[in-house]
C-alpha cells in the first residue's frame, strides 16, 4: 500500500538542506506540543492570570491551536468510525445516520454550560476539565460534517472496485485501506478543511466561559481577545486580530495545503489531470531524505500491522440471519436511550409553564426573523460582488483564498468592536444582532459564490456573449441560474453558523455596557448565566426544531432543485 | 467425462422491487464448466449474462438453484475463480504492481513472495517497465492489462471475463484477444478454464469452445452451440462466418418464440429515442433488403445497439425481418421518401395503430377533462409487469415517441403528461365523450 512506501532504490544518500529543514520543524513540533500540553492540566485556580503583555500572544496561540487539533483528532477518528458503523451495518445505520441529522442541528454553543460541568466533575480542581468542555465544544462544530462527509462515500463506493475488492477477497481490513479510506480521502479531506475553519468560533467562545456564576477563562487567543475587549485595549485587541489571521494563513499552508496536493492522488478519474494543487510543503517532504528513510523504518512496522490484522473474508455474502444479537443490542440500547432522554427531559421540563412555552417559541420566531434577515442581506452584497470576482479569473485567483480567510476568522472576536459602535449610535441590538450575525456568516455566501462563478462553463459565457445577453436579462438566464447550486449550499451553511451565532449574538457587552436582544438566542445565553438547566434544554430544543424544520421546509427542496434542473454538466 | 469444474443447477435470479414485485433476470440456468475449456456466454444487453458471471463468482448469491465447484475447485469454496472487468476496476491510488498483488496479499503472502509472483505475472503479460506506473498513465489496453496480471497472479482454476475487450478500440482488444490466447494455448498459466461473457459473436466463436446464447427477460439458456474450429482461426473462413450467422439468427429470434404460451406481459417498447428510426430508414431505402448483421458491421454497432432499433421499426410496421435480412415494408418506404412533417404523420398513425401501450397512453389523457396526467401513473400502471427500473424506462420512450407523434406534450417540472391546446380542445368535443 501505498501509504508507507517499500524499500526500493534510494534515490541518494546524502542529507541536504531540506532534512535540515525537515528535521527542525519536526524537533520544534515536538517540543512545542510537549510544552503547550503540560500547561494543559494547570491547577484551576492559576487560571485567571491572563497576560495582556503580546509577548504571551504566541503562547496563547499555540494553546488554542492545539485545542483545535485535538478536537479535530477527534472528529477525524469519530467521522471515521460512527460514519463506518454507519454504512456497514444497516440496523445500526437506522438508528446512526437520523441521530446524526438532528445533533447536526443542535446548536453547540447552548450545550456549552452543561457540557462544562459535565467535564468540570471528572477532573476536579483541575483545568483539565474545561479543557475537555472546550475541545468537546470545537468537536462538535467539526464532527458532524466530517462524519456525514465519509458516509456518504462509504455508501456510494464504485461498483466495480467494490467487485474487485470482493472477487481477490480483501477483508475488512484491506478494504479499509485499499479501497474505503482511499475513495473518501478527497471528500474527507475538503470537508475536514471547511470544518476546521467552522471551528475557529467556537474555539473564541469556548475559551471564555460562565461556570458556577463565574467567568472563568482558559488561556487562549479567543480569551485574551476578551480579556482586551473587557479592558478596551485597543493595540492587544489589533495584536490579536494580527495573530489570528496569522494562524489561520499558517495553518493553510503548513497543514491543508499539503494535504489537499497529496490527496489529489485518490482522485478517482482514470484521466491524468493537468495542474493539481501544488503546496511547497509538500514538495519539501517529498525531496528529504529523512523523511523517506523514516517511511523505510515504518514499513516493516506497518507490514506486521498488516500481517495482523488482515484475515480472508467469510467465503459468503453474509447470510440474513447474522448479526441479529447486534440487532436486539442495538434496539435495546437504543430504547434505553430514548426511554433516558425523555425521562431526563420530563424532568427538567416539568417545572416550565405553557406560557413559557409559548414565550419561548415567540423568541424563536424573532430569532428566525433575524436569521432570515442576516442570509438574505448577506447574499445581498455577496452575490454581485462574488460574481464579479469569480467571472475574472485573475481577481479570482487570490480574491477565493481570501474569502476563505475572512469565512475562517471567528467573528465574535469581534462583536465587542461592533457593539462599541453601535452603543455609540444608540442602536439596540434587536436590529444590531443582524449584523453580528452577518460579521460571521455572509462569508460562506461569498466564497461559495466566487467558486460557482469561476466553474461557469466558458462556452455558456462566450454564448451569453454572442447573443447578447445583458444586465438583469443576463443575470436571470445565465447567471443565477449558474451559480444556484453554490448558493445554496452558501446559503445553508450561513443559515446554520447564524443560528449559532444568534446564541453570542443577542447578548454581547462592551467593557460595562451590556446589550440584550429578544430572541431565543439571548433566552438561552441569560438561563445558562443564572444556572437554569430547564430553560436552557427548553431555548434548545425550540431551536433544533427551528433549525430541522427550516432544512426540511426549505433547504432541502432548494437542494433538490439545484441538483435537478440547475446541475450543470 | 471428468467433473465439472463448476457446475450451476437451475440458477433463478429474482431482484426484490420496491413495491413487492420483483423483476426476475435469470430463470432455471443450467450450466457447466468444464475443464480445458473455453465457455462464451452470449446474449443480448440487459439479458442477465453479467448477473450470471456474478453469480458464479460469488458476487451475487442466486435466489434459487446450487452452485457446485468441483475437481480441482473442490474445497477452494469460491477461492478458486479470479475476473477480470469490463471497466478494468483498477485501484487509481495503486501502481500497477500494487494492483497487481492485491489478491495475494488479501491472501496473506509474504512480501517477497508477493514481489516475485507480481513481477512475474506482469513480465508475462507484457507490462515490465510499467510496474511503477500508475492505472491514469497507462492507455486502455496496458489497464486491461493489469487487470489480466492481476486475475492470473493468484492462479486462479477458472477465469471470469465480464466484457473484458469492449471498451478498448478494435486494434488493442485484437492485440490483448491474441495474447490471451496464446498464453491459453500454450498452457502458460495454470488456469483450467475460462468463462467469457460478450455481447461479440465474433469474440466468442473466435476464442471459445463452447457458447452458450441466453434469450432475455428472464435469461434462460436458449441454445448451446460448439465450436468445434481448430485455434488459430480465421475469420473469413466459411465455417467461421456459418456459426457466426447461426448464433445471430438464435440471438434475434423473437423472445416470444422460445418462451412458453400462457400469463406473458405485454412486449416492453423497445428502448430507442424515436430519432434513431429516421437514420436506419434512409440507410434503408437505398438497399431493398440488408443482413443486420453486416449492416451493423458497417455502421460500427453492437448488436445490442442495433436491436432495438430494428425491434423498434418492426413494431411500428416500417420495416420486417426474415431470417436475419432487414427489408422496409410498404409504409416504411413511404416513410422514408416523406418531408419531415409527413413523416410524424405515418408515424403516428403507425404507432397508434400497432403499439398499444402508446394508444393507451393517449387514451387515459383524452379520458380527462384538464387532459392531464401525472407520469407516476404511468410508471405505477407498468410497473407490476416490468419492475420499477424498466417501467421508468419504458415511460420515457413512450413520452420521446408521443411527443415526435406530437400524441401528447410532457412538462419536465411537473412531470404530466398532457395534450396541447389545441388537442385537449379535440378531445373535449363531441369526439372525446
Amino acid at each position: 500500500m501505498s501509504w508507507f512506501p517499500a524499500p526500493g532504490i534510494a534515490r541518494r544518500v546524502r542529507l541536504g538542506w531540506v532534512d535540515v529543514l525537515v528535521f527542525a520543524a519536526v524537533l520544534l513540533l515536538l517540543l512545542a506540543v510537549l510544552r503547550l500540553g503540560g500547561r494543559m492540566a494547570a491547577p484551576l485556580h492559576a487560571l485567571h492570570t491572563i497576560s495582556l503583555d503580546p509577548r504571551f500572544l504566541p503562547l496563547y496561540a499555540g494553546e488554542s491551536l492545539l485545542r483545535i487539533f485535538i478536537a479535530f483528532l477527534a472528529s477525524l477518528l469519530f467521522a471515521i468510525g460512527y460514519g463506518y458503523a454507519a454504512a456497514k451495518s444497516p440496523w445500526a445505520g437506522r438508528v446512526l445516520v437520523p441521530l446524526l441529522d438532528i445533533l447536526q442541528s443542535v446548536p453547540v454553543l447552548g450545550f456549552l454550560s452543561a457540557t462544562l460541568a459535565f467535564f468540570a466533575g471528572l477532573f476536579p480542581g483541575s483545568s483539565l476539565g474545561l479543557e475537555f468542555a472546550a475541545v468537546f465544544a470545537i468537536f462538535t462544530a467539526q464532527a458532524w460534517n466530517m462524519t456525514f462527509a465519509f458516509y456518504h462515500t462509504l455508501v456510494t463506493l464504485p461498483r466495480d472496485l467494490e467487485e474487485a475488492s470482493h472477487v481477490y477477497r480483501l477483508g475488512r481490513w484491506s478494504r479499509l485501506w485499499y479501497l474505503e479510506l482511499p475513495s473518501s480521502a478527497i471528500t474527507l479531506v475538503m470537508n475536514s478543511m471547511m470544518s476546521f475553519g467552522g471551528s475557529w468560533f467556537f474555539l473564541a467562545a469556548s475559551e471564555t466561559v460562565t461556570f458556577s456564576g463565574r467567568q472563568v477563562m482558559l488561556p487562549g487567543i479567543g480569551s485574551y481577545m476578551a480579556l482586551a475587549e473587557s479592558r478596551g485595549d485597543v493595540p492587544a485587541m489589533l495584536a490579536a486580530i494580527a495573530i489570528m489571521i496569522a494562524l489561520i494563513v499558517l495553518v493553510d499552508q503548513l497543514f491543508w495545503r499539503p494535504i489537499i496536493a497529496w490527496s489529489q492522488r485518490f482522485k478517482l478519474e482514470q484521466t491524468p489531470s493537468a495542474d493539481g494543487p501544488g503546496s511547497f510543503v509538500l514538495t519539501i517532504l517529498r525531496r528529504s531524505v529523512l523523511v523517506e528513510w523514516v517511511l523505510r523504518l515504518l514499513h516493516p512496522l506497518w507490514e506486521g500491522l498488516w500481517r495482523t490484522m488482515s484475515r480472508p473474508p467469510r467465503p459468503r455474502p453474509a447470510r440474513a440471519g447474522q448479526g441479529r444479537a447486534w440487532r436486539i443490542a442495538f434496539t435495546l440500547l437504543g430504547l434505553l436511550v430514548l426511554a433516558g432522554a425523555l425521562r431526563a427531559g420530563w424532568q427538567l421540563l416539568s417545572g416550565i409553564s405553557a406560557g413559557e412555552v409559548l414565550h419561548v417559541g415567540w423568541l424563536g420566531i424573532l430569532t428566525w426573523l433575524r436569521v432570515t434577515a442576516a442570509v438574505l442581506l448577506g447574499a445581498l452584497w455577496t452575490v454581485p460582488v462574488g460574481v464579479a470576482i469569480g467571472l475574472s479569473p485573475r481577481v479570482g485567483r487570490w480574491a477565493q483564498p481570501l474569502a476563505q480567510i475572512a469565512a475562517s476568522f471567528p467573528a465574535n472576536m469581534l462583536f465587542p468592536i461592533v457593539v462599541a459602535w453601535l452603543l455609540r449610535v444608540h442602536a439596540g441590538l434587536d436590529i444590531g444582532a443582524i449584523p453580528l450575525m452577518m460579521l460571521g456568516t455572509q462569508w460562506y455566501i461569498l466564497f461559495n459564490v466566487i467558486a460557482g462563478s469561476m466553474a461557469i462553463p466558458q462556452d455558456l459565457k462566450e454564448a451569453g456573449r454572442i447573443f447578447g445577453l445583458k444586465g438583469l436579462f443576463r443575470w436571470r438566464r445565465l447567471v443565477l441560474p449558474a451559480i444556484f447550486p453554490s448558493l445554496v449550499t452558501g446559503g445553508v451553511t450561513a443559515a446554520g453558523g447564524a443560528w449559532n451565532a444568534s446564541i453570542v449574538a443577542e447578548v454581547a457587552s462592551w467593557q460595562h455596557h451590556t446589550l440584550v436582544a429578544h430572541g431565543l438566542g439571548a433566552y438561552i445565553t441569560l438561563a445558562t448565566a443564572r444556572g437554569q438547566g430547564s430553560q436552557v434544554l427548553l431555548g434548545i430544543a425550540v431551536m433544533s426544531i427551528l433549525v430541522v424544520g427550516m432544512n426540511r421546509l426549505v433547504w432541502r427542496p432548494l437542494y433538490h432543485l439545484a441538483e435537478t434542473r440547475y446541475h450543470l454538466d | 467425462m471428468a467433473e465439472p469444474l463448476i457446475l450451476a443447477q437451475g440458477i433463478d435470479k429474482i431482484y426484490e422491487m420496491p413495491g413487492g414485485a420483483g423483476k426476475q433476470v435469470l430463470r432455471g440456468i443450467d450450466l457447466a464448466v468444464r475443464e480445458g475449456e473455453v465457455l462464451a456466454v452470449l446474449g443480448p444487453s440487459g439479458s442477465g449474462k453479467s448477473t450470471l458471471l456474478r453469480i458464479i463468482a460469488g458476487l451475487v448469491a442466486p435466489s434459487r438453484g446450487r452452485l457446485t465447484y468441483g475437481g480441482a475447485m473442490a474445497g477452494r469454496r469460491g477461492d478458486g475463480v479470479a475476473m477480470v472487468f469490463q471497466s478494468f476496476a483498477l485501484f487509481p491510488w495503486l501502481t500497477v504492481q500494487e494492483n497487481v498483488e492485491l489478491g495475494l496479499r488479501a491472501r496473506g503472502i509474504d512480501e517477497a513472495e508477493r514481489r516475485e509472483r507480481a513481477l512475474r505475472a506482469i513480465d508475462m503479460i507484457g507490462l515490465d517497465g510499467f510496474e511503477g506506473a500508475y492505472p491514469k498513465e497507462l492507455s486502455g489496453g496496458m489497464r486491461q492489462r493489469v487487470g489480466f496480471a492481476r486475475a492470473l497472479v493468484v492462479d486462479p482454476d477458472v477465469l471470469l471475463m465480464d466484457e473484458p475487450f469492449s471498451a478498448l478500440d478494435v486494434l488493442t482488444a485484437e492485440n490483448l484477444r491474441r495474447d490471451l490466447l496464446e498464453l491459453w494455448l500454450e498452457r502458460r498459466i495454470p488456469t483450467k478454464a475460462i468463462v467469457i461473457v460478450t455481447h461479440s459473436i465474433e469474440e466468442a466463436v473466435y476464442l471459445a469452445d463452447r457458447a452458450i446464447v441466453l434469450s432475455r427477460d428472464p435469461a434462460e439458456v436458449r441454445a448451446e452451440v460448439p465450436i468445434a474450429l481448430p485455434h488459430w482461426r480465421d475469420r473469413e473462413d466459411r465455417r467461421f462466418t456459418q456459426l457466426v450467422d447461426q448464433i445471430y439468427s438464435l440471438l434475434t429470434q423473437r423472445a416470444a418464440e422460445g418462451q412458453t404460451p400462457g400469463r406473458r406481459r405485454p412486449d416492453p417498447v423497445p428502448a430507442v429515442r424515436s430519432g434513431a428510426f429516421n437514420g436506419l430508414v434512409e440507410l434503408l431505402e437505398d438497399a431493398p433488403r440488408e443482413d443486420i448483421y453486416r449492416l451493423g458491421e458497417e455502421l460500427q454497432f453492437e448488436v445490442d445497439d442495433l436491436l432495438p432499433i430494428v425491434e423498434g421499426l418492426e413494431l411500428l410496421g416500417l420495416a420486417e425481418v426474415h431470417e436475419g435480412d432487414i427489408e422496409l415494408t410498404e409504409e416504411g418506404r413511404r416513410y422514408a421518401a416523406a418531408s419531415l412533417l409527413e413523416r410524424k404523420e405515418i408515424f403516428r398513425t403507425q404507432a397508434l395503430a400497432r403499439c398499444p401501450a402508446l394508444a393507451q397512453v393517449r387514451r387515459v389523457l383524452e379520458q380527462k377533462s384538464n387532459g392531464r396526467m401525472n407520469r407516476e401513473f404511468f410508471v405505477d400502471a407498468m410497473e407490476q409487469s416490468y419492475g420499477v427500473e424498466e417501467a421508468e424506462r419504458q415511460v420515457d420512450t413512450l413520452i420521446d415517441w408521443g411527443r415526435y407523434a406530437e400524441l401528447f406534450a410532457y412538462d419536465q417540472e411537473s412531470r404530466q403528461l398532457y395534450l396541447e391546446a389545441e388537442e385537449a380542445g379535440r378531445a373535449q368535443g363531441p369526439s372525446g365523450a
